[in-house]
């Protein structure tokens, strides 16, 4: 990326002369903002809890480990909310992938192997199913996602009232799998959530596919004006997210090691918190897949903080999330209201 | 100049929308290395035109060739596949994206699947170097102001269909409007890129309100006024009377009575006062006086500025200078709100996005200023509130005179006069119409122009604003006279007052 | 098809498609419980099919009728589940700090305290959306993420559980025969029908959302009005809230309206109120809630695992939003059933509706390949 150059003649008319404006109007500011402050947080941590062991590497590791399926999850919403749309069924989607493979693997035999493909399939199929009903029939995103969501969340309470626990050897020995990294170690999981977030940063940056994502998250009706396959490309994201949220769930299945229908009910506010605090616009268009993942670490922090200190209660981690994603949302606020004027 | 092939010809254009024939058999021919006008007045059809042209309406009869084949284009991709780009007033481009995305976005330079971003980065900043423009291709399209912004979709248009940089794939360049909210140096640099473009043999379609901008920049014009076609004509061999006579045209018909009345009668006290107001990109600061019972008509070409003149009165705009007396009181124009209280009324020349709720019924949109103005807790009883309506819809002759109807469903005379009923039904003390007869039939187009008379002889004050000059002439008591956005002069009506005077004033630009 | 004028004018009433449905679920039912109908008298209450989906669909009635007003403005709350939990826990947590839990004042103050939660919420929501200028649906999300935290943090992550009597009626009680609920759900449907359409409100309400500019020029405020229909769907879900707590005696930050900003986003736009804003129908979504409270007691009855019901109500979902869309009804009815309804642009209307569809999806489709 470059620095922006003093822009000559006619650019003399570029609004914002003063630095502060010109940094507010610099699109990485937010994802630098969630970076600084996970650092802070970090540091607040280190200093207040050196002595129960907050400095282990393991510790920071641990955060990738403890929401891998969460980074996963945000990415696929990263994706939808930069084209400018929403999905609410992702947690619904991890919860039924859940279901579906502690069902397949538990109840009919299945290899773990053959499931795998299985449910990514299902969870993309649904996706591109949503996005079909969405581009073609002009249907607000936010319903048929909600449709969605209820129909995931059936389907896995169909499937089983009850949870399944998962013994099957193979499973387990995935799930318990270490990568040692030096200091410490990755799971599984979390090695596959960080391919993830690599090949979403390649798809978004260096594809003519995520460049039209960017596109019409931008200007949709630009997008279609410019000659853009604007339709399949909305199709697409969606298809993203949906297979996004059935890998989420699977890493999510080797995480819990079982099956239940109330799984991750409302992750999808926490991805979609994630996807806001790490910087990206819920307008569409602007933001970075890298800043879902400070999003996601800045939440996995606050769960660590909560732990280590103890005395506060699981809650605050909902106020907390809330709280940022505020102020959050009032920092995007007065960066359009300046890309306005 | 010889004549060669032409590069685009349309022959026997016919556009119809339910009710409207937009465009009845239109011909309309570019040469290639020419840039052409294309002008008229709102309802002309300039704009079906264009839209027929690059494929966002489908055409209902004639033919379009480009380079003497005939094409079939159904939407603005095939448009841009066929070689026709287009530029718009309001810029189609990605202003999230960089300069450099938005030229090649979707024709990105790949190896393998991956976007080489110097490659493009490089060629754009090649692209616009052989354009002569100044440019950082890197820096967000949103970075930029306008005037760049419609230059770089410019290149883009240039661009499109191979990535070497060449103009090759562009044979036809449609601006529309490209200038209306540019400042001198911007127009002067657009000018310059589109001489250039012209110069390697781009057929280019300008439309421009601003008249000095046409014999600046244009070769040859074509006028069409009501969907027809008027006349094509080299720039060099028509004046610019005689093109806002071709544009606006004559039409005498049974309304002279309502002249002599006006100019007879008296007008009284001050009402209005208007000093130094003004709005930047907008109109000029201008001064103007309405008194009590006066109709001031705005003379003026769209574009000119009027309507931005109008909704500074209104406070539908902020105004940056300037300040607004009613009766004598300074009213403070931040909002329609204090217009409204102020006892000014305004209805818009965009019936559909500024004027009406579709959804309502023609009762609901006619009480609603009324009912706005006293405050949701006090509603306008049930049965003050049927007088009222059924006074309206019998005054004017709304049809159908159902008030449940769906004011969506109306015609465009009867929703108008749906707005006009609901204006006079909180009896403002003056009243803006902007082009009240717009797109509206004839018999509606009397009956509005009857009742400007009757309410000024009753003391309403009336801003009139409309593009037919014999209907401001005819219903004024004073005429202002505007051009690029500036109020040039005023005139007392009277009988040395000829429309061709005021297109004179109009051309010239000066009081005389 | 034939269609004579008169059921023409019966099948474009706007209630029409929702009460049909109603119907159509309620008879599903008799094959299954023959007396689904019928109504008993026991101990002086009123027991019957009827009577309890009433009951049951109470604090959803009054969710969902709140949320009409604010989709009629163009706008969404999705805190409203929240607010919900935050009222019961508020009051719940008063009441049992009370040493005589039966005292009226006291079960009073409570529910007084829990409101006024509810209407910070909402005046929160209010300002975000119609001072700071956030999309709705961002706006919203904060209480909608932050409030159940808030909740928890109340009722200090316990159910709290309370033994009041009083208290009790709200949402567990009966009075004058029928469950005492019902009462409070027509009161405030009947409230808001009056604040809607014996004031002004419910026109200006319609017009804001109707066309947002028009409306600012003929100097409606939009931003009180905006304000205020946050504050009183926060308001209707702070009743809801009591209900539910009063009905379980107890207040479960976690769980207490869990969905239900959802069910009632669906129950306003079965009742046929659009999502985009303008004309609301308070009645419909009255209907449509109930259409949702059905479907769930008749899964119930008819004897297929009640764990299905999510996906029925999907299936609800999905087909009403199909009918609803104009462009699904132009490609599988032709046209039919959309008249009038498209606007703007020209593009799509009069073309024999076999050449409409292909040239409306050409363009796009092209490409994909």
């Amino acid at each position: 990326m470059s620095t922006t150059t003093q822009p000559p003649k006619i650019q003399d008319s570029r609004t914002g002369t003063s630095r502060a404006a010109q940094l507010l109007g610099d699109r990485r500011l937010p994802v630098v903002v969630t970076a600084t402050l996970f650092l802070a947080m970090y540091i607040v941590g280190l200093s207040r809890y050196q002595n129960y062991g907050f400095g282990e590497p393991q510790v920071f590791l641990n955060l990738f480990i403890d929401n891998g399926y969460l980074l996963v999850a945000a990415v696929g919403a990263t994706f939808v909310i930069l084209s400018g749309g929403i999905d609410l069924s992702v947690g619904s989607v991890i919860g039924f992938t859940t279901m579906l493979t502690a069902w397949l693997v538990e109840k009919q035999g299945l290899p773990i192997l053959v499931v795998i493909p299985i449910a990514l399939g299902v969870g993309a199929f649904g996706g591109f199913l949503m996005g079909y009903v969405i581009h073609n029939f002009e249907i607000q995103p936010f319903i048929v996602t909600l449709a969605g969501l209820f129909l995931f969340r059936g389907l896995c309470l169909v499937i089983s009232k009850e949870s399944i626990a998962i013994d099957d050897s193979s499973v387990s020995s995935m799930a318990q799998a270490q990568v040692q990294l030096g200091a410490g170690f990755l799971s599984i999981g979390a090695i596959v959530a960080l391919v993830v977030l690599t090949a979403a940063f390649y798809i978004l940056h260096y594809t003519r596919f995520g460049r039209r994502v960017y596109a019409i998250g931008g200007n949709e009706q630009s997008a279609l004006l410019m000659g853009l396959p604007q339709g399949g490309t909305k199709i697409a994201v969606y298809t993203v997210s949906g297979f996004c949220s059935a890998l989420a769930g699977l890493l999510f299945t080797l995480y819990i090691q079982s099956g239940d229908p109330l799984h991750a009910t409302g992750m999808e506010l926490d991805a979609i918190a994630a996807v806001v605090i790490g910087g990206t616009l819920l307008t569409g268009g602007s933001g970075y897949v890298l800043g879902t993942l400070f999003g996601v670490l800045v939440l996995g922090l606050i769960k660590s903080i909560i732990q280590f200190e103890g005395t506060l209660s699981s809650w605050w981690t909902k106020i907390a999330t809330g709280v940022l994603l505020c102020a959050f949302i009032l920092i995007q606020r007065a960066m359009t209201a300046r890309g306005k004027t | 100049m010889a004549e060669p092939r032409p590069v685009l010809e349309m022959t026997g254009i016919v556009k119809e929308f339910p009710g409207v024939r937009a465009l009845s058999g239109v011909d309309f021919r570019l040469f290639p290395g020419e840039i052409h006008a294309l002008m008229g007045e709102n309802g002309a059809g300039k704009s079906t035109l264009i839209k027929v042209l690059t494929g966002v309406y489908p055409l209902d009869g004639g033919t379009i060739a480009l380079d003497g084949q005939p094409v079939r284009i159904d939407s603005p991709f095939q448009a841009q596949q066929a070689g026709i780009s287009t530029v718009y007033q309001e810029v189609n481009l990605c202003p999230n994206l960089s300069v450099a995305e938005n030229i090649f976005i979707g024709r990105e330079p790949t190896r393998y699947g991956r976007i080489q971003w110097s490659r493009m980065r490089k060629e754009a900043a090649e692209l616009v170097d052989r354009l002569g423009l100044d440019i950082d291709v890197t820096a967000p399209l949103s970075s930029y102001p306008l005037a760049v912004q419609q230059l770089v979709a410019i290149v883009r248009s240039v661009g499109t269909g191979d990535s070497d940089g060449a103009g090759a794939g562009t044979k036809v360049l449609v601006l529309d409007e490209p200038t209306s909210s540019l400042d001198r140096d911007e127009v002067l640099e657009l000018f310059r890129l589109m001489r250039q473009l012209r110069d390697e043999g781009v057929a280019i379609l300008f439309v421009s309100h601003f008249l000095d901008q046409i014999y600046e920049i244009c070769d040859r014009m074509t006028v069409l006024r009501n969907g027809t076609l008027v006349g094509e004509h080299l720039v060099s061999e028509l004046d610019q009377v005689g093109l806002i006579h071709l544009m606006i045209g004559k039409e005498m018909d049974q309304l002279e009575g309502l002249h002599e009345q006006q100019l007879h009668a008296d007008v009284g006290e001050p009402l209005v006062k208007a000093d130094g107001l003004g709005r930047q990109g907008g109109i000029s600061p201008f001064d103007l006086e309405i008194k009590k019972g006066e109709v001031v008509g705005l003379a003026g070409l769209l574009g000119s500025g009027r309507t931005e003149l109008a909704r500074l009165l209104f406070g539908a705009d902020q105004p940056d200078s300037g300040k607004v007396s009613i009766d004598g009181k300074q009213v403070s124009m931040s909002a329609p709100n204090d217009a409204i209280a102020a006892g000014v009324a305004f209805c818009s020349e965009n019936r559909k996005t500024e004027g009406l709720v579709p959804d309502l019924t023609v009762r609901e949109n006619i009480i609603l200023a009324l009912q706005a103005s006293r405050g949701w807790t006090r509603p306008i009883p049930v049965a003050q509130r049927d007088e009222l309506v059924a006074k309206y819809i019998k005054a004017l002759d709304i049809r159908p005179a159902n008030p449940e109807a769906r004011v969506g469903q109306l015609s465009g005379g009867n929703q108008q006069k749906v707005l006009l009923a609901r204006w006079l039904i909180t009896q403002p003390k003056l009243l803006i119409l902007d082009e009240p007869t717009r797109g509206i039939d004839v018999g509606a187009k009397a009956e509005i122009q009857k009742l400007v008379v009757s309410l000024s002889e009753e003391g309403m004050s009336v801003l009139y604003i409309a593009a037919e000059l014999e209907e401001v002439l005819r219903l004024s008591h004073t005429i202002g006279v505007l051009r690029d956005r500036k109020l040039v002069a005023q005139l007392a009506n009277g009988p040395e007052i000829t429309p061709t005077r005021i297109l004179e004033t109009i051309a010239s630009g000066e009081h005389q | 098809m034939t269609t004579t004028p008169r059921l023409r004018a019966l099948t474009q009433h706007h209630l029409f498609w929702p009460v049909a449905v109603l119907v159509v679920l309620l008879l599903i039912n008799v094959p299954f419980t023959p007396d689904f109908f019928s109504i008993k008298m026991t101990d002086g209450h009123l027991y019957g099919s009827l009577v309890s989906i009433v009951l049951f669909g109470s604090p959803l009635i009054l969710v969902a009728v709140g949320m009409t007003l604010v989709i009629a403005t163009g706008g969404i709350d999705l805190s409203v589940g929240a607010v919900v939990a935050i009222t019961g826990a508020l009051t719940c947590s008063y009441i049992s700090d009370q040493s005589d839990q039966g005292a009226l004042a006291g079960v009073f103050l409570a529910m007084g305290i829990g409101l006024v939660a509810a209407v910070v919420c909402g005046l929160w929501n209010g300002f975000l959306v119609a001072r700071m200028g956030i999309q709705p649906i961002i706006a919203t999300l904060i209480i909608m993420v932050a409030g159940r935290g808030v909740a928890q943090l109340i009722t200090d992550g316990q159910i709290i559980t309370i033994n009041s009597e009083p208290y009790k009626l709200i949402g567990g009680g009966y009075w004058l025969t029928l469950p005492f609920s019902i009462f409070v759900v027509a009161a405030v449907v009947a409230v808001t029908v009056a604040l809607t359409r014996k004031t002004a409100l419910g026109l200006l309400v319609e017009s804001v959302g109707g066309n947002a500019e028009a409306s600012r020029l003929v100097g409606i405020r939009s931003r009180r009005i905006k304000i205020m229909c946050y504050v009183f769907c926060a308001l209707c879900a702070g009743i809801a809230g009591l209900m539910i707590s009063s009905n379980t005696s107890a207040a479960d930050g976690n769980n207490a309206g869990l969905w239900i900003e959802l069910d009632a986003i669906l129950a306003v736009v079965i009742g046929g109120t659009s999502l985009l804003g303008g004309r609301f129908s308070i009645g419909g979504t009255v209907v449509g809630a109930l259409v949702i409270q059905t479907l769930t007691t008749t899964i119930y009855t008819i004897g297929v695992p009640t764990q299905t019901n999510l996906v029925f109500k999907a299936a609800v979902v999905i087909v009403v939003c199909l009918l609803q869309s104009p462009k699904f009804r132009a490609k599988v009815f032709g046209n039919k059933f959309g008249p009038g309804k498209r606007t703007k642009g020209g593009d799509t209307t009069s073309t024999a509706p076999a050449d409409a569809a292909p040239t409306t999806t050409a363009a796009p489709k092209m490409e994909v390949s």
